[in-house]
């Protein structure tokens, strides 16, 4: 009876995992499993934040409701002269308070300090008077969205270029994942500087699409791998001999099942396209001043370093804090697709 | 009976040309279906059978390319060569494009239900989506039209709710049930001819006999004709009209159901049928065939079978037998391909017994695992 029964137990619980594993699919199974994974958690709130706050500014773009109306726009301003150029007109509400007080002009004139954080200015201002505040708030939108606009292309292409090679496998195969394979042979951030060079000229937009390049090749070979083992499945066979079209069988059967990897990598890929871009713009081949970006006041701010630490500290803060929000989604989207790990 | 039949196909070759060498899955088999019948297509793993069947469809992959042979369905040439002017071999004038098979045979005329009913239906989306748009695509049904039609069909195959089991996922489903949506899928656009490729091998008996119950059922209602490729004689028996007894991509023997069961000609399938367990026999132990089948990249020389069956003699090695209307049952051709029956002309009688012919295995054990490894299941059915 005692055997009858604890067979008849590892029976229905063998049934219900086997259930369990079949029932993997699906976004609100994949969201459930996120929440309850603390880190993912923390990862979706942190990203959910920094696109919250990078639509914020496009929609608002003196960020009057975000600092009660206090801050004055200077984010897109021009390029201001020197602090204290005779020509200089202040922008409009610019004060006293970012002038270090423990500076005076007359001895530091040609380079003044910004000054540490105000009510006015809570990261206080740079070198030129801006508002640092804004400027990282700014620094967001330029850097989640190109995060996300590359990623994106390398995604949409290499997984066009992986499927298409692995579903029709031979000649087109070879051909495709040969090229493929000489896109990644080349090193990224060499290729990216000499594609903004020869489309001519630097900005974010070349950057970019550079940078979204770069990422085919990966994003190509992990699709053809998924792919060629989808595509010997008795569905695509049995689409095969219903008479659906090749292009609706790689669109509707063979993408969406080899997708989940490649949703996984994605995530983590822009946390690194974050740090491509900032690194490029470090180097000036990303966003151009006067245009915000975390990397590019890396750049400018190494330069004051030993006056004001704070001014390398807050984008850097900002990019680790953005891209562990990233990784950390990335993971936990890992362990909520593979129906594998069981929590 | 002997009007026109739906399916004819003559001579057929299939073969793969992999970097080993030519392998000659299909070699020269000639069938017919008739309107309203059910054919069956037996042989072990490896006889190609399913080679065959999908080269009805043009669906043969590469290397894989049909060779040679014709293909008619309703007096349409599905494939058919002819010599060009330069003495090659090319494709016939009025032989279908492949825009043409894909639009108007594959689905509409000739529809297949695959073995597996767990991997035939897409994970992602719904049962009802995928039935449904199967629909629209071939009919030109709208949506709701579509639908409509779709849970007709569900409730057709005898799944209950259909209206919500409409919208579950194909892993909501059990194997049977999934079976049952795949025949429904196979059966919505009213095909001519339905190639069920091992379609019950999956699933347990008590499923398989309602399925084989249901496609009883079905094809009562709407006369359609099956291609039944099976190894499994108890289910050939069960649902065949006819049947074809493949072995290593020839087919050997060729007979209405009863008369294969009752007379049977050909040693290879006396062989199969005496190597499953049979009510109307006592024996002690079951006979297995001896050996594996042979690769098909470098068939034995004469008869195929002749390394392995027990009645072969000097003479099978040498003689490669043509298919022979042995016997005649009421007006139906019971063909088999054996010099035994062909005793004047090759010498059968005459000629001396084998040495050490039975049993002499040309390939390692392992090589059939690796071709079939769920063959050992069947287990019910001795050696297949």
């Amino acid at each position: 009876m005692a055997v009858g029964e604890s067979q008849l137990g590892s029976d229905t619980e063998s049934a219900v995992d086997e259930g369990d594993v079949e029932a993997r699919v699906g976004w609100r199974y994949t969201l459930a499993q996120i929440k309850q994974d603390t880190t993912a958690r923390w990862g979706l709130y942190v990203v959910a934040f920094v696109i919250t706050v990078a639509t914020y500014a496009i929609v608002d773009s003196n960020l009057s409701l975000l600092t009660f109306g206090r801050l004055p726009d200077y984010a897109f301003a021009q390029a201001l002269p020197i602090f204290d150029h005779p020509t200089r007109i202040p922008p409009p509400g610019e004060g006293t308070q970012h002038m270090p007080p423990y500076f005076p002009l007359a001895e530091q004139s040609w380079n003044p300090l910004p000054a540490g954080g105000t009510i006015e200015h809570p990261l206080g201002t740079d070198h030129t008077g801006r508002d640092y505040f804004t400027r990282i708030v700014y620094g967001t939108q330029v850097s989640v969205f190109v995060g996300i606009v590359s990623t994106f292309i390398g995604l949409s292409i290499g997984t066009i270029i992986g499927a298409v090679a692995g579903y029709y496998g031979g000649k087109t195969d070879d051909i495709l994942m040969r090229v493929v394979e000489m896109i990644y042979s080349i090193p990224p951030l060499i290729l990216i500087i000499v594609f903004t060079v020869f489309v001519g000229g630097t900005s974010i937009w070349y950057a970019v699409i550079g940078v979204g390049i770069t990422f085919v090749p990966i994003f190509a070979r992990i699709i053809r791998s998924r792919v060629l083992s989808i595509r010997e499945m008795d569905y695509i066979e049995a689409a095969r001999a219903s008479g659906v079209k090749d292009r609706n069988i790689i669109m509707r059967h063979v993408v969406p099942n080899s997708f989940a990897p490649v949703l996984v990598y994605a995530t983590l890929q822009i946390g690194v396209t974050i740090l491509v871009v900032a690194g490029l713009s470090f180097l000036g081949y990303g966003a151009q001043p006067p245009t915000p970006d975390w990397g590019q006041m890396l750049n400018i701010s190494h330069g004051y370093m030993h006056s004001n630490l704070w001014l390398s500290i807050w984008p850097g803060l900002a990019i680790m804090i953005t891209i562990m929000g990233f990784n950390l989604l990335g993971d936990g989207l890992q362990d909520a697709l593979d129906p594998r790990i069981d929590d | 009976m002997s009007s026109e039949p739906l399916l004819r196909v003559e001579n057929l070759k299939t073969q793969f040309f992999t970097e080993t060498g030519t392998v000659r899955a299909v070699d020269g088999i000639s069938f017919e279906v008739r309107e309203g019948e059910i054919v069956g297509l037996v042989g072990e793993s490896g006889a190609g059978k399913s080679v065959a069947s999908m080269s009805l469809l043009r669906l043969v992959e590469n290397p894989g390319e049909i060779v040679a042979g014709e293909i008619t369905y309703k007096g349409e040439t599905i494939f058919g060569l002819e010599e060009g002017p330069d003495g090659e071999l090319q494709e016939r004038d009025d032989m279908l494009s492949n825009e043409e098979i894909r639009t108007r045979i594959r689905g509409n005329e000739i529809a297949v239900i695959f073995q597996d009913p767990m991997e035939s239906l897409n994970p992602v989306f719904t049962v009802g989506g995928q039935l449904r748009e199967f629909i629209e695509l071939n009919r030109g049904l709208s949506k709701d039209e579509a639908k409509t039609e779709a849970i007709d069909m569900l409730r057709e195959v005898g799944i209950p709710d259909p209206e919500e089991r409409y919208e579950e996922y194909p892993h909501q489903f059990s194997g049977g049930m999934r079976q049952r949506v795949l025949i429904a899928m196979a059966l919505a656009c009213e095909p001519s001819l339905i190639i069920a490729d091992e379609p019950t091998t999956a699933l347990d008996v008590t499923v398989e006999g309602q399925i084989l119950d249901l496609v009883d059922d079905l094809q009562d209602k709407y006369g359609t004709s099956f291609i039944w490729v099976t190894h499994d004689m108890g289910v050939v028996a069960e649902i065949c009209d006819r049947v074809n007894v493949m072995y290593l991509g020839e087919i050997v023997e060729q007979a209405p159901v009863d008369e294969l069961f009752y007379d049977t000609k050909h040693p290879y399938t006396n062989a199969l049928l005496n190597s499953i367990p049979r009510p109307d026999r006592t024996v002690t132990e079951l006979e297995a065939i001896e050996g594996v089948m042979p690769e098909a990249i470098n068939p034995p020389s004469g008869c195929r079978f002749h390394p392995r069956c027990p009645d072969a003699r000097e003479v099978c090695k040498r003689v490669h037998p043509e298919a022979k209307t042995v016997a005649d049952a009421d007006g139906e051709a019971h063909r088999a391909a054996c010099v035994k029956h062909d005793a004047f002309d090759a010498g059968y009688e005459d000629s001396s017994m084998l040495e050490g012919a039975v049993g002499s295995t040309e390939r390692e054990p392992e090589s059939e695992l690796a071709v079939n490894p769920a063959g050992d299941d069947s287990g019910g059915e001795g050696r297949e």
